[in-house]
């Protein structure tokens, strides 16, 4: 009896957002084609500032940990920061999306912070002041289930520890 | 934290029970014809009654007792419960010799009664399965208890039961730990919980102060390994369920996570992240020395030891992408068993050694499957939008896992469940948690 009525229930919810999406495509593609390049997310809507002009974060491609071009341009930004505000210490916390296993994405998470925090390393911040923690997929910044959102999800952020 | 109530069963042949029946139920197929069985109220009288209402608060244990068999046997998928309303017979008469033409008349095939007494804060019951076809007892078996074990008393003759029709050891009298999740999606919190394999007797083990993921129950003792973010360091961490007493496995400079017990219940066997790196090494619970078993610059995660402690599957990315591989316990002869199309996760070996569960993901779509140890022989038991982290029953029948459903661009709509399907792909249910949940993990059989 119940399992009809869930059932009739998820027919309903399919049906709606069947409606929804029919009503939502146009828009929701020309807001994607302004906000990701490939599957990485290019847009602000997330993005805080460490400073004026140094963003907090970078966004990953699905199930990749290469920095692209504006992320490595971002971290030259925090690195830049870092180097001028010698007495901060920071923390560089990974994400990723939640079309992956819970396991593997918390390793993943772990990997992308790592890749930014070998940036920052690169640039001149000494180890020390940087240490990294993994999410995986379980603090999301947009609860939706679209490219979109999840595009937002997948990144690393720079946090002031101290 | 919660306490075990301290349990102790006497079992008592009332009857040798020779006779071999006509009836029996295969279970390595999908099965769609299920045994007709009729689950007469265990009989008790009025006194018992009087001291039921003064022990439990319930008036008819004995009713109650029945309707836990009855749930259980339908939840098997292998038995269809009999209307009571059909019985013919009443149920004291029915224990002491069963009408077998009143039975068959409503088409019952088998048949179980019963008799329970509470006297001296003591739980007695007795019970007896019947074949009716050919008109006689298969089984007869009485257990004396504390009267608040009385749940624990039905999952017991369930399992009897399915262990007389099905010649396997049955999965009822036995708990799932799993991650009790509350609140939007983006602000989830997160609690250990554990509950009876039918959903009753929810316990919550944490408070929901620190993030908590994927509990794995020791399968020789009340132990649990799980990963906390305690403090924002995530690590793994150990829990006597018994004595809420926990402490953090090893001495890592960094995320540990993924936790399992071997079989024998003598290591954890977990990752360690470092550096961007991701490999697998093992805890001993005795002498604490920590072994590192892989050593690969790509992910490598998700172990879990065949029964025989021998092997162990994990999930790693070394070919460029998630794929499941088989190795020997010390690490060595790695061998990839994934082979098919998409990604493949979460590899769990069968406590019956033969198969390893998984989660895989394909075209945007995301299965429960089984393959041989080998990799040979690939069957996908469940097709959804996201679904993950099978666990097996104790006797290697039914997966338990959990999915979650796509939500809208506000984030609602979404929920995370139990469901449960058998090894034939058949008899996928729901499994009922007080809140949304994910993360299950099955017990041992509590007694046997």
């Amino acid at each position: 009896m119940n399992f009809s009525k869930s059932f009739r229930n998820t027919f309903l919810v399919i049906l709606l957002s069947l409606i929804v999406s029919a009503c939502a495509t146009k828009k929701t593609t020309t807001k994607i084609e302004g906000q990701m390049q490939g599957d990485v997310y290019t847009g602000t809507d997330t993005v805080k500032y460490l400073a004026d002009g140094v963003p907090d974060r970078v966004f990953f491609a699905t199930n990749e940990s290469i920095l692209t071009t504006k992320s490595r341009d971002t971290l030259r930004k925090q690195a830049t920061w870092l180097r001028e505000n010698s007495s901060i210490n920071v923390v560089v916390e990974g994400h990723a999306d939640e079309r992956g296993t819970r396991e593997y994405n918390l390793a993943l998470g772990e990997r992308r912070a790592n890749a930014a925090k070998d940036y920052l390393i690169t640039y001149g911040i000494s180890a020390d002041r940087i240490s990294v923690i993994s999410y995986g997929k379980e603090r999301p910044v947009d609860s939706g289930s679209n490219p979109l959102s999840w595009s937002k999800n997948r990144r690393s952020v720079t946090v002031k520890a101290n | 934290m919660f306490r075990i109530i301290n349990l102790f069963f006497i079992i008592s042949f009332l009857l040798s029970t020779k006779a071999y029946s006509l009836i029996e139920i295969d279970i390595t197929r999908g099965n769609l014809d299920p045994l007709p069985i009729a689950v007469s109220p265990l009989f008790q009288n009025d006194n018992s009654k009087r001291n039921s209402i003064n022990e439990l608060k319930i008036e008819n244990v004995g009713s109650e007792i029945s309707l836990v068999v009855e749930n259980n046997l339908k939840i098997s998928g292998l038995f269809n419960p009999l209307n009571k309303e059909a019985f013919l017979q009443k149920p004291d008469i029915a224990h002491l010799k069963p009408r077998f033409e009143d039975w068959a008349l409503i088409k019952a095939q088998a048949l179980i009664t019963g008799k329970v007494t509470i006297e001296d804060k003591k739980l007695k019951v007795e019970f007896r399965l019947w074949d009716i076809l050919a008109g006689r007892e298969m089984m007869a078996l009485a257990f004396t208890t504390v009267p608040s074990n009385w749940r624990r008393v039905g999952h017991i003759i369930s399992d009897k039961v399915y262990e007389r029709l099905t010649g396997e050891k049955g999965y009822f009298d036995t708990r799932i730990i799993y991650v009790s999740e509350e609140g939007p999606k983006t602000a989830r919190v997160k609690k250990l919980a554990i509950m009876d394999q039918d959903g009753f007797n929810t316990k919550y083990l944490t408070l929901g102060n620190e993030l908590v993921l994927t509990p794995r129950f020791n399968p020789t003792s009340q132990m649990v390994t799980y990963l906390s973010y305690f403090k924002n360091l995530p690590r793994v961490y150990l829990l006597d369920i018994e004595t809420g007493t926990q402490e953090v496995v090893g001495d890592f400079p960094g995320m540990t996570f993924a936790p399992r017990f071997s079989p024998d219940g003598k290591k954890i066997i977990m990752s360690f992240a470092k550096d961007g790196n991701s490999d697998i090494y093992t805890m001993d619970l005795e002498n604490r020395i920590v072994e590192r078993i892989t050593n690969h610059p790509s992910i490598d995660t998700s172990p879990s030891y065949s029964p025989d402690n021998k092997f162990i599957t994990f999930n790693s990315d070394r070919s460029g992408f998630q794929q499941i591989y088989v190795m020997k316990a010390d690490g060595s002869n790695v061998k990839r068993i994934s082979f098919g199309k998409g990604l493949y996760g979460t590899p769990v070996w069968s406590p019956r050694g033969d198969l390893i569960a998984f989660t895989k993901l394909h075209k945007g779509k995301f299965y429960i499957g089984v393959m041989r140890t080998d990799g040979s022989g690939e069957r996908l038991l469940t097709e959804n939008y996201y679904q993950e982290a099978p666990s097996w029953s104790p006797n290697g029948r039914v997966l338990i896992f959990y999915r979650e459903t796509k939500s809208n661009d506000k984030g609602e709509g979404f929920s995370a469940k139990l469901w449960s399907i058998d090894l034939t792909g058949y008899n996928e249910r729901q499994v009922q948690t007080e809140t949304d949940a994910s993360d299950p993990s099955w017990s041992s059989l509590l007694s046997n």
